[in-house]
């Protein structure tokens, strides 16, 4: 592993709330163009661990270093302009708004916000929009043909399915360096997750060097899809390696099934 | 039964002719039969139109040709103005239909769009309609300009709601803009250089050195002074309603509208959650401002009870009762909501009763208002698609 390059490198990491240690002391790296696979029973940390990479909660203590820059104090905004994007645990789309605005706004920071530009300049906005509307079409050709006939329709009238499909597009839009995808598949069927995820892997295939964290329950996807995988336990990474690895470690299993007793 | 019409601009002009005439006899009516025969009238069209969905096709009409539908709700307007030529009361309550759509337009900007609730609408019309005054008697400003500069500073002195607005949520922010809209009239009062509870006098509006106070006569007719005020204030309202058109259907709106329904996600993904809140907010009030700068120029006097909390409730109750977030809808409500009080009057106090009872029966059959929001289209040639 020695000559990938290392994307994030997470040190001593501690996220309190209160009473509860939600990351302890939590040590791991992720490296560029991986396909990362984050395991662990529930509230071991791994939305947590999410959250802090976006901006969202600001940690304790500890560091996670982006690309060689401590994203612990940097907002939010500051970090995906840096080129990190995420799916979250439940949908968050503006039920409302179109597949096409929900889509669209993933890439907030290549499209022009002047007052002048939106008011007087509608030419100029009209050929925007049309690129937008090609490079939307173009990757929900890819996740669902039957959504581009209805990607003026709001995001409400769909299933829980699509609405997962429509959060990974928005994701991807903006062509990130990393992505972060909550459980993609809560929710779906076995044969919609693998449609899911090798649509995910067929448009990290035409981005460059696409660095994929996933959060994931269902085994086989993971086994299918992840080039490593990263256990956590109450706060901690409590195991690494392949999923051959993973799963034959005797403390993935004691923190999934617990102690054997004599 | 007849074939039903297809064409959208056919359509367009058969609507707008059949309201006008009907503005035209509801505005006439004075006897409380004409008005209760007027009132049966368009609650039994409504019903109709709903159940053999001629209102959807109106509906789609519009969204198919808007700059058509707006020429004719211009054009209808000028035609109900020219009708009225000289009745200065028939056309008070025109300019105060359209002027509290303006502000309504502001509201819509800041609650509709961006989820800032504000409840001091009529603080900011005030403070146009006060900051007209002052700068119309001892300024020689050119009074168009003063329109504008009104409005910003309406913007200006909203922002020191700002930081206290970005600070709180949903009702608490409510709350802070209440509270001001009570402080603006508070202070008005015990303000003597503001005139206090007396209020000032508002030059009438020159333009061009035309003054807007004179009548003028057309055809050998005299015409009220009140039809220019009219005439401005539609082209005020049109305006701005274009602004927010095109607002609405840019990135501008997109970005207000993801700020307003998660903002968890809109700072996910790059957008400054209080940017677009301080941008709906000030250029809502500048609107409002605009408005109250008009509105005073028009009844040539301010006075603190002018822009109370209820007159903030009732330009709110405007923007809900329309459809939040649907510009076209203020109109229909603005219209419900100051001219048919007025038009009930032999009903006395009651009429107060009865108008409640509307609103609240209206929203109980609407309840999101008149003409509920439609989803955005930023082009309306992909409705064809």
């Amino acid at each position: 592993m020695s000559q990938k390059q290392t994307l994030v490198e997470v040190k001593d990491l501690t996220m309190r709330f209160g009473g509860l240690t939600a990351l302890d002391k939590l040590n791991m790296s992720i490296f560029e163009g991986e396909v990362l696979g984050l395991l662990g029973p529930n509230g071991s940390g791994k939305t947590t661990f999410f959250n802090v990479l976006t901006g969202l909660y600001k940690a304790s203590s500890g560091s996670a270093l982006y690309r060689g820059e401590n994203v612990l104090g940097k907002t939010p905004q500051e970090i995906y302009r840096s080129g990190v994007a995420r799916t979250f645990q439940r949908s968050r789309l503006s039920l409302p708004l179109t597949v096409f605005d929900n889509i669209v706004i993933g890439d907030y920071q290549h499209m022009q916000h002047g007052l002048i530009f939106n008011l007087f300049r509608r030419k100029a906005f009209r050929a925007e929009y049309d690129a937008y509307v090609q490079k939307v079409r173009d990757l929900l050709n890819i996740f669902s043909p039957p959504l581009v006939e209805r990607m003026f329709e709001p995001v409400e009238t769909f299933s829980m399915i699509d609405r997962r499909r429509i959060e990974v597009c928005r994701a991807l839009l903006s062509q990130p360096r990393l992505l972060l995808l909550d459980e993609p598949s809560a929710g779906m069927t076995h044969d919609e997750t693998h449609a899911l995820m090798s649509d995910i892997l067929d448009v990290r295939s035409k981005l460059n060097n696409l660095t994929v964290v996933l959060i994931e329950h269902e085994m086989n996807v993971i086994e299918r899809i992840t080039d490593r995988c990263v256990v956590f336990n109450y706060g901690q990474k409590i195991a690494e390696g392949t999923y051959a690895q993973i799963t034959s470690d005797p403390n993935v299993q004691t923190a999934y099934l617990g102690e054997e007793t004599v | 039964m007849t074939r039903p019409i297809r064409n959208p601009a056919m359509v367009l002009a058969l609507v707008s002719i059949a309201t006008t005439i009907y503005m035209w006899l509801f505005l006439h009516a004075e006897t409380q039969i004409g008005i209760a025969i007027l009132l049966a009238v368009a609650a039994i069209v409504v019903v109709i139109a709903r159940k053999t969905g001629i209102a959807g096709r109106i509906e789609a009409a519009g969204a198919r040709r808007p700059g058509l539908a707006q020429i004719w709700a211009a054009g209808s307007t000028l035609a109900l103005i020219a009708l009225f030529y000289d009745q200065h009361f028939v056309l008070l309550m025109i300019c105060a239909v359209l002027l509290y759509t303006t502000a309504g337009l502001g509201l819509t900007l800041q609650f509709g769009f961006s989820g800032v609730a504000n409840f001091a609408g009529a603080a900011f019309f005030g403070i146009g309609a006060y900051a007209t005054a002052v700068l119309a008697t001892h300024t020689g400003i050119p009074h168009l300009l003063i329109v504008v500069i009104s409005g910003l500073i309406a913007a200006v002195i909203g922002s020191v709601l700002i930081t206290p607005v970005l600070r709180t949520r949903g009702h608490y922010a409510a709350l802070v803009t209440i509270a001001f809209g009570i402080l603006f009239k508070t202070f008005i009062e015990v303000n003597d250089v503001l005139g206090g509870p007396q209020g000032l006098q508002v030059p009438g509006m020159k333009l061009f050195g035309h003054s807007l106070n004179e009548p003028f006569s057309i055809f050998g007719h005299e015409a009220s002074f009140y039809v220019s005020y009219a005439v401005l204030s539609l082209v005020v309202c049109g305006g701005i309603f274009l602004i927010v058109k095109a607002l609405e259907r840019s990135w501008i709106g997109l970005s207000m509208d993801v700020v307003r329904t998660d903002e968890t996600a809109a700072a996910t993904f790059g957008l400054h959650i209080a940017r677009w809140k301080v941008i709906a907010f000030m250029m809502g009030n500048f609107f409002a401002g605009i408005a109250g700068s008009v509105y005073g120029m028009l009844t040539g006097f301010v006075a603190p009870n002018n822009f109370t909390f209820a007159d903030s409730l009732l330009m709110l109750s405007i923007v809900i009762l329309g459809g939040l977030g649907n510009a076209v809808g203020l109109i229909p409500a603005a219209v419900i909501v100051l001219v048919l009080p007025e038009k009930l009057q032999f009903i006395q106090e009651y009429r107060f009763l009865f108008y409640a009872a509307l609103v609240i029966v209206i929203l109980l059959f609407r309840p999101d208002g008149l003409l509920p929001r439609k989803t955005r289209l930023f082009f309306s040639q992909e409705t064809s698609r």
